[in-house]
């Protein structure tokens, strides 16, 4: 068990044909292909899938949730982006 | 809720457990990069690993019974279903993993036996019946167990076992569908069912774990909705919904204190012998050492693919890095 694990890959699915591809979970692969083969067996047994990403993981940037606040807060306060900010009169069509 | 004082400390300390105290009452998700207790990462690394253990371990006893299926048929449900095991315990593992321990050392800690899987699959399958009662009984329990777990709180171990839950379906129904067309046949064969649904029944209930007062870490566990249901309301599910199962297929179960109980609209039922779940739990089952080595075994043999891949894959990348520099656009 000296030896260094395979890397981590994320894997994504696209269920169906106009649906974004998902993310699904992981899988250990010792390079890009064998990622893509393995994420087919572990993830898409049933046709779970039309289209397969997998990316390694430590290329991934994210977010931090203590970032959160700062992240996300300024467009909690600007409500007049949400449709239901405006009062149409309830006798207007189509709106 | 209890909570772990000792992990936290400070103003900052007690501003994250409220948070995740919040988040937690409020039956939303923790995910895995959320600030969470130590002894909340801990419950779900142990459990979460004995739960891959037991699906990787589990392919075992009926994997047995891959080259002597008695038909073509037989023989690819079974493989799928033994596949599908393997797959169970991927979900799981990745799910585990986000918890910041390696796969290696999961796999290690299991070889080592200081992580634990189900004791159900310290029984032998000994008749092709077998595969039958386990899609049925243990596959049934495994469902009971799995279906509260889909609203778990920690994200990761939710997704994985509603992926798993909606697979475990048809493992119990191809057992059930073996059971039955045995039922259907010779009298011999209706004795192998039945004799296999007596080794069976027992160890099944005790896959829930032991009675809710001998159980110090369930209270815990529900606080944090980790859990989501005791120990003994699963056996009790498990046995309401196996009763008139076993009615249809024509089976006895082998508990003669089994009877409706029309004030508590639930069946009555006799307890499990403790003792030798006990026993199994402490390694003293008939299949734990085989189990424990066929899986180093595997894991040894391995060892040599793990590392050409990896040698292969580093040469892929060099002759790559070599060779092409224009064609990064034609996999768009």
């Amino acid at each position: 068990m000296i030896q260094p694990e395979w890397p981590l890959y994320e894997v994504f699915v696209r269920g169906k044909r106009g649906l974004n591809h998902v993310h699904v979970g992981s899988l250990h692969a010792a390079d890009d292909h064998m990622a893509l083969h393995h994420a087919r067996d572990v993830y898409t047994r049933r046709n779970e899938g039309v289209s397969i990403w997998v990316v390694r993981s430590s290329d991934i940037t994210a977010s931090s949730p203590d970032e959160k606040d700062p992240l996300f807060a300024p467009s909690g306060d600007k409500v007049y982006r949400h449709p239901t900010f405006y009062d149409i009169p309830d006798d207007v069509p189509h709106m | 809720m209890p909570v772990d004082e000792a992990a936290v400390d400070g103003e900052l300390g007690a501003a994250l457990l409220a948070q995740f105290e919040a988040t937690v009452s409020h039956n939303d998700r923790i995910e895995p990069r959320d600030w969470m207790p130590e002894g909340y990462r801990n419950t779900l690394v142990r459990q979460i690993a004995q739960h891959a253990h037991s699906e990787i371990i589990g392919m075992q006893p009926e994997g047995t019974w891959v080259t002597r299926a008695p038909s073509l048929r037989r023989k690819a449900i079974l493989l799928a279903k033994v596949q599908d095991e393997a797959g169970h315990g991927l979900y799981l593992y990745s799910a585990c993993e986000t918890l910041g321990v390696s796969r290696d050392d999961l796999t290690r800690r299991l070889i080592e036996g200081t992580q634990k899987y189900s004791s159900i699959f310290n029984y032998p399958a000994l008749s092709y019946a077998d595969v039958g009662t386990i899609g049925w009984l243990v596959d049934g329990a495994a469902i009971c167990n799995q279906v509260p777990l889909c609203r778990t709180s920690y994200g990761p171990y939710g997704r994985a076992m509603i992926r798993i839950c909606k697979e475990e379906s048809f493992h119990q129904r191809q057992g059930f569908e073996l059971l039955a067309t045995m039922m259907r046949g010779t009298e011999e064969q209706r004795a192998m069912v039945q004799e296999s649904v007596n080794r069976f029944w027992w160890p099944a209930l005790m896959m829930f774990g032991p009675p809710d007062d001998d159980s110090p870490n369930s209270a815990q566990s529900m606080a944090w909705g980790i859990k989501r249901n005791t120990n003994d309301e699963l056996r009790q599910r498990m046995v309401d919904m196996t009763v008139p199962q076993a009615a249809a297929l024509g089976v006895t179960l082998p508990d003669p204190e089994i009877a409706w109980n029309e004030e508590r609209q639930s069946h009555d039922f006799g307890q499990p012998d403790w003792e030798e779940f006990w026993q199994v739990v402490k390694g003293n089952g008939p299949c734990n050492t085989q189990r424990i080595a066929h899986r180093k075994q595997a894991y040894d043999d391995g060892a040599w693919v793990r590392e050409a891949a990896m040698a292969f894959a580093d040469g892929f990348e060099a002759r790559s890095a070599r060779t092409s520099t224009s064609d990064t656009e034609e996999n768009r």
